[in-house]
């Protein structure tokens, strides 16, 4: 390895986040390097461009109150990394991955780069880990499993960050070994109390010993929105693949990080796509989803819970829509249920989890589990099409059957959607059934003749009555066993 | 070989100083690493290359070295049941958990090779001259389309490596050639064929939907739009296990990769409804997923259907599944905007409509060299931003291909799949491809497509309607017709990938099913027209197992389609009995 060479002098012009200077050393394309002003703090930058004589540095940090003659660039020879180790967790970062809790620096096991690459996709294995979060809308109807990458599209005002913080406790295997796990926490331009409030949860549940968090505030440069989520899934990573846990990552803002990238975009003087957005968001995008998943003979796993509020509430806008096909579904929360009282706010129709068959049903859930939630699917879509219908020309005016739907739109929404305690599959299916046995038995053509009798016809039966096991789960003894 | 010096390096893009000549597009071997890239300008003694790789660490001085040809893959027995990346670089080592740059393009591993030629033979460009053993199609070793000669010597069977030299010609011109198992391809050249021949009959999917209504002809180009979450892959998918092609390339475009891990993970499970061979013998996957090189997603798309063409050239049925080309279209985008070219339509450069048409274009049924028949059906995956069929990519693909597929939003929310909105979708090949349903017993099959796209019109208007006046005030015939309507969608047109009995309905099948909802609904209006209520009919037992006919009406249950038209036969004369009770 070269030792670390500092040139003086050498910036001879700074253009927004671009600083040109003379190639005095040898370099190579992005080496990281630090660049020093004369107040004598070091921003972290990167090597975009070089050619004989010149290089472009990308400096990822302010640019204010750098100046030319001053500015020391100490090159390090080697791309941005981060010094990563067995005691991460509990520990807290800032966005360009140096602690700030106060305590010593990670004693580095090794040393990963940041922009990570890309899982062999021949050495993915199939995520089919079923993990129960103990909410009915997410277990039964748009299951989570391990590995996989399931963001909450929510609108500003939504209470996704409760809803996050209650999946990262909670979350845990069904009669399996549990494991060794961890949450890392990426806050991207999230305000204090935020960050305040998910470190007391997981304080109050015990899970704070095992959580890593990065934290890059509302005030700090957009520049290093784009790094923070880099170093915090190195660190996943490593904790997942070389440590062989089974990690968690909740990332919040993602909307914050794309309006970083488009400021940083305009200021690279960037032909823009969609709405301001740069062309390449959604392989940018895509360089941090697809760092999930499970691999063959490594023993951890890497799940993604991000959160990003669709602005002006449209799902149609270039970041949910990017993100939407990048990721293997999504859980959509809804102003509408949100003002209704409903907690989670989850809009079940639009929501979707493309793991889901391969991580339920027989052998890994309840024979009857996939069946059961496409029939709650297809009766709920249609008790939304007699709303339309009803509220043009009233209740009176429908069928019975159509009637019986509505209540059935109506009840699913209070009793099955909005829940204020934790709810094994078990729970959340028995009440499902429940809700079904009010609809008339020939419109249920998602069940088979078998399921339709059993369930249906028998009435509850000892077999689906709500078993005590939410007990096991209430918060604290078990804590995010996942 | 050509050399030079890396002058500027910036991302992907690399500026170089030669010292011997280089042409465009000729692929190169950058820096120590020996990283793949393609000429893109020459200027004076200055050369503009892109790189298909991660180009952390090189520097300016580095060496960059010309290979002599364009952008090339090596195709040859090792490619069938194999993954490969976006440049035909095999990724198939499992221990290798990471995609890392510099990857070797070299197959391993040697095949059975039995000559079919001897010395002395003539042999022209893509004919036949050995075969390797192992199952199934696609084993065939090619002359490079624009080889031919006398044979020198050949070896004798046995174990060779795929790129040893079995074959010696010599050329009209007297030159030697020698020849290996596999042989080297331009991906951005069609692959000539004999001529091309018209499409005259379907590709069966064994998807009714699709079938039934809207398909695609052997040889022919589908494309396949929709927002996120509609079903686009799974179809995809679905397409690629049942369809009756002998050969699927799936190529994943900048999509993710679970989805290639799930092919994977299934394919070598399933068994080929029509040979009981595994599936992914018949299969091979290039990938470049959404977090590959962007200039390698741009060459992925090429690569596959060169793929496809060279087992065309075998006499071989192929069908492309491309998931997504709008990813490809994007980093068309990428690559353009770095080399500064004007961008037109959403910042898509101008040539894309040209880009799309070249590629759907090589899509065809041909007479191959050798003299057979083979085709490469294309259907290609949009992603269309916020689900609007009128962004540049969806609307130039219309402008190519003969069957659309349009998925719709709000059929895959209520999880109604495959989620094909029939009222948006079409097909233009109807006309040619119904003497291939005569040929297989049914005549009636242009008319009962009619008649149930004619229902499903009728439909979205009554709906229309209903929302106004409210169901129970339209006339009885119209309910019935919704009921009909309701009936076709729920019985026939719903098809589940997961469930083992539905995820493949032979045409056959498909036929009978057909024909016993037209039944019951033949049956069901002559009642109203006796003036029965729509809403008995509705209550009909029977109709419930109707409903979910594609799960209850399996395919070893064909030969007993009269049982069940008896059964709703019988089902109508006790409504009738029981109606005329109550009425005295």
């Amino acid at each position: 390895m070269r030792a670390d060479v500092t040139l003086s002098g050498a910036a001879h012009r700074l253009e927004g986040p671009l600083l040109f200077a003379r190639r005095e050393a040898d370099v190579a394309l992005n080496d990281a390097v630090e660049v020093i002003g004369d107040d004598g703090s070091a921003r972290v930058g990167r090597v975009s461009a070089v050619d004989d004589d010149n290089m472009v540095i990308e400096v990822l940090e302010s640019t204010t109150g750098l100046g030319l003659d001053a500015t020391r660039i100490r090159i390090l020879h080697r791309p941005l990394e981060m010094a990563v180790g067995p005691n991460l967790p509990g520990r807290v970062f800032n966005s360009v991955g140096m602690p700030i809790d106060g305590g010593p620096p990670v004693a580095a096991a090794q040393m990963m780069r940041i922009d990570g690459l890309a899982i062999n996709p021949a050495a993915r294995d199939l995520p089919r880990d079923f993990i129960e979060t103990s909410i009915s809308t997410i277990d039964l109807m748009n299951s989570l499993v391990r590995g996989q990458k399931l963001p909450l599209f929510s609108c500003g005002g939504l209470p996704h960050d409760r809803l996050a913080t209650q999946i990262a406790q909670r979350a845990r295997l069904r009669d399996a070994e549990a494991g060794e796990f961890s949450v890392v926490f990426v806050g991207i331009g999230v305000p204090y109390d935020i960050a305040a409030n998910f470190t007391r949860a997981m304080e109050e549940s015990g899970a704070l010993a095992h959580t890593v968090m990065f934290l890059n505030h509302a005030d700090e440069p957009s520049t290093q929105r784009l790094l923070t989520p880099r170093f915090a899934l190195t660190a996943a990573e490593y904790l997942a693949f070389v440590e062989g846990r089974h990690v968690l990552v909740v990332m919040t803002d993602m909307t914050n990080y794309c309006e970083a990238l488009r400021e940083v975009s305009a200021s690279h003087g960037e032909i823009p796509s969609r709405k301001g957005y740069p062309g390449y968001m959604y392989s940018d995008l895509a360089t941090i989803f697809e760092r999930a998943g499970c691999i063959r003979g490594l023993q951890g796993t890497l799940t993604q819970l991000p959160i990003l509020t669709m602005p002006g509430d449209d799902i149609g806008h270039p970041i949910p829509d990017l993100t939407g096909y990048i990721t293997e579904g999504q859980i959509v929360l809804g102003r509408e249920l949100d003002r209704k009282g409903v907690f989670p706010p989850v809009e079940v129709l639009p929501s979707l989890s493309r793991l889901m068959d391969a991580g339920t049903g027989k052998g890994f859930t309840h024979e009857d589990h996939p069946a059961l939630a496409h029939q709650l699917f297809a009766s709920y879509a249609r008790a939304n099409r007699v709303r339309v219908l009803a509220s043009v020309m009233g209740v009176e005016g429908l069928p019975e059957n159509d009637r019986k739907f509505l209540e059935f739109g109506d009840a699913f929404e209070e009793r099955f959607v909005s829940q204020s305690e934790p709810r094994t599959l078990e729970d959340s299916m028995a009440l499902g059934w429940e809700l079904l046995r009010g609809l008339p038995a020939g419109e249920l053509t998602r069940l088979s003749s078998t399921q339709l009798a059993k369930y249906i016809e028998a009435g509850p039966g000892p077999g689906d009555s709500p078993q005590d096991r939410s007990l096991a789960v209430a918060e604290g003894e078990e804590g995010s066993g996942y | 070989m050509s050399k030079a010096v890396i002058q500027w390096i910036g991302g992907p893009v690399l500026k170089a100083r030669v010292s011997s000549p280089f042409h465009v597009h000729e692929a190169l071997a950058v820096g120590e690493q020996r990283l793949l890239g393609e000429v893109i300008q020459l200027s004076g003694d200055v050369i503009t290359a892109q790189v298909y790789e991660d180009t952390t660490g090189l520097r300016p001085g580095d060496p960059v070295t010309g290979t002599g040809l364009p952008l090339s893959v090596a195709l040859g027995p090792g490619i069938l049941g194999h993954i490969f990346d976006g440049l035909l670089r095999p990724l198939g080592d499992v221990t290798q958990h990471w995609f890392k740059p510099g990857l070797a393009s070299k197959r391993s591993g040697t095949f059975d090779f039995t000559p079919s030629v001897t010395e002395g033979d003539e042999l022209e460009g893509g004919q036949v001259f050995g075969e390797v053993a192992g199952p199934g199609p696609g084993r065939g070793c090619l002359v490079p389309p624009n080889i031919s000669g006398r044979v020198v010597s050949v070896v004798a069977a046995g174990e060779y490596a795929e790129d040893d030299v079995v074959l010696v010609l010599e050329d009209s011109e007297g030159r030697e050639r020698q020849l290996s198992m596999q042989h080297d391809w331009p991906v951005r050249h069609p692959r000539p064929s004999a001529g091309r021949l018209p499409a005259d009959a379907p590709m069966v999917t064994g998807q009714r939907i699709l079938d039934t209504l809207f398909p695609v002809a052997r040889g022919g180009r589908a494309a396949l739009p929709g927002g996120f979450g509609t079903g686009k892959t799974v179809l995809q998918e679905s397409l690629a296990k049942w369809c009756d092609a002998d050969i699927i390339v799936y190529v994943g475009c900048g999509e993710r990769g679970n989805e290639m891990a799930e092919v994977l993970d299934e394919f070598p499970e399933l068994e080929d409804p029509r040979t009981g061979r595994p599936l992914m013998e018949r299969t091979v996957i290039i990938a470049n997923t959404s977090n590959m090189p962007v200039a390698a997603r741009e060459a992925s798309i090429y690569t596959a259907i060169t793929v496809a063409e060279y087992f065309r050239d075998q006499g071989l049925s192929v069908a492309l599944m491309a998931d997504s080309t709008s990813r490809w279209a994007e980093a068309l985008r990428e690559v353009s905007g770095r080399l500064g070219e004007l961008p037109g339509e959403s910042g898509y450069p101008a040539y894309l409509a040209s880009r799309l048409a070249d590629f759907y274009e090589r899509a065809a049924r041909v007479k191959t060299l050798a003299g057979g028949e083979g085709s490469v059906t294309v259907i290609g995956a949009v992603s269309p931003p916020a689900g609007d069929f009128s962004e540049p990519v969806t609307s130039h693909t219309k402008r190519y291909v003969r069957s659309f597929w349009a998925l719709d939003r709000s059929r895959a929310q209520a999880r109604f799949y495959p989620a094909i909105h029939p009222l948006t979708s079409y097909a233009e090949d109807v006309d040619t491809l119904a003497r291939w349903w005569q040929l297989q017993g049914n005549a009636d099959w242009k008319e009962h497509r009619r008649r149930l796209l004619t229902l499903l019109e009728q439909q979205a208007k009554l709906e229309r309607m209903a929302r106004i006046v409210g169901k129970d005030a339209l006339p009885d015939e119209q309910q019935m017709t919704l009921l009909a309507a309701d009936l076709m969608n729920e019985g026939f047109l719903r098809q589940s990938s997961f469930s083992d009995i539905d995820r493949y309905c032979s045409p056959k099948r498909q036929t009978a099913m057909l024909r016993l909802l037209m039944q019951f609904i033949d049956q069901a209006e002559e009642a109203v027209a006796k003036g029965i209520a729509p809403a008995k009919i509705a209550a009909m037992p029977i109709l419930r197992k109707l409903q979910r006919l594609g799960e209850e009406f399996s395919e070893e249950m064909i030969e007993d389609k009269p049982k069940v038209a008896a059964e709703i036969g019988a089902a109508f004369n006790e409504l009738e009995k029981q109606e005329a009770a109550h009425a005295s």
